[in-house]
């Protein structure tokens, strides 16, 4: 009953998502669209989940646990990057661009 | 009535994506996530999920988006300056981009999935009051998943490795 409302929903967030990827250049900003895009995916699985068994909640499990690795990593990056650059911008990363 | 309540937590959840991806600060991008994951973990809950829709508060919104904030804070990016926000023309692209990325979801969603692999209605709900709503998760979390849970933990602690030698001033 709830499934095709979830699976619009999830459509619209997950495009959301990728248009902040593409529109902003900070590069914390867009971790945070990347964590949407993981989060709309997960409403997909939980609502597949009602219908397909529970195989789909214990999946969002495993996303969080890839989502929380990604973003301890990631921050850590862009903290290192920061250090040399001054700056989160993504228009200043071009070492390997010159 | 649930369906009402499961739009108005669905557009509560856009609109603040939408704010997410438009405020110049980061700060206030990050406070506007939390809103949409709390929005996310009331849906989960509307779709039988309450011990994810709890994760999804302590993992994400707690845990996760503290990280952010700490971050941001750390680095003192929460002042005015220039917008990071690219010009007309990548707008536009970014649009043209997103808008064939929805339609391509809208026709995939659009197809439900087949009557021969769906449950019968209720069949969640049955599990859930046989094992409890944690038990339904841990059950099969501990027995046919098992080697995937154990490899989770094992790149959580690439993660934590990774994250120590890549922050650290000098090795």
């Amino acid at each position: 009953m709830l499934l095709s409302p979830a699976l619009a929903i999830s459509a619209v967030l997950f495009t959301l998502g990728v248009a902040g990827v593409l529109l902003r250049r900070n590069a914390i900003v867009i971790f945070m669209c990347v964590e949407l895009m993981l989060n709309a995916v997960n409403l997909t699985f939980v609502a597949l989940a009602q219908r397909l068994g529970i195989g789909g909640q214990i999946f969002v499990l495993f996303v969080m646990a890839v989502a929380a690795a990604e973003a301890g990593v990631g921050l850590a990056i862009i903290l290192a990057v920061f250090r040399h650059k001054q700056s989160v911008s993504l228009q200043n990363m071009n070492l390997l661009k010159d | 009535m649930t369906l009402t309540v499961f739009w108005i937590f669905g557009v509560m959840a856009i609109a603040s994506a939408l704010l997410c991806i438009t405020r110049r600060n980061p700060v206030s991008s990050a406070l506007w996530l939390v809103v949409t994951l709390f929005a996310l973990a009331a849906m989960f809950v509307l779709l039988d999920a309450q011990f994810i829709a709890a994760l999804q508060v302590l993992v994400y919104a707690g845990a996760i988006m503290v990280l952010f904030l700490f971050v941001i804070m750390l680095l003192n990016l929460g002042r005015p300056g220039p917008t990071d926000i690219k010009g007309p023309a990548g707008v536009a692209i970014a649009a043209v981009l997103a808008g064939l990325l929805m339609f391509q979801l809208r026709v995939l969603g659009s197809a439900p999935p087949p009557d021969a692999i769906q449950l019968p209605a209720g069949t969640l709900a049955e599990l859930q009051t046989r094992q409890g709503m944690v038990g339904a998760v841990a059950n099969p979390l501990f027995d046919a998943y098992l080697i995937p849970f154990e490899l989770a933990s094992l790149l959580l602690l690439a993660a934590i490795v990774g994250a120590v030698v890549l922050a650290k001033r000098k090795l």
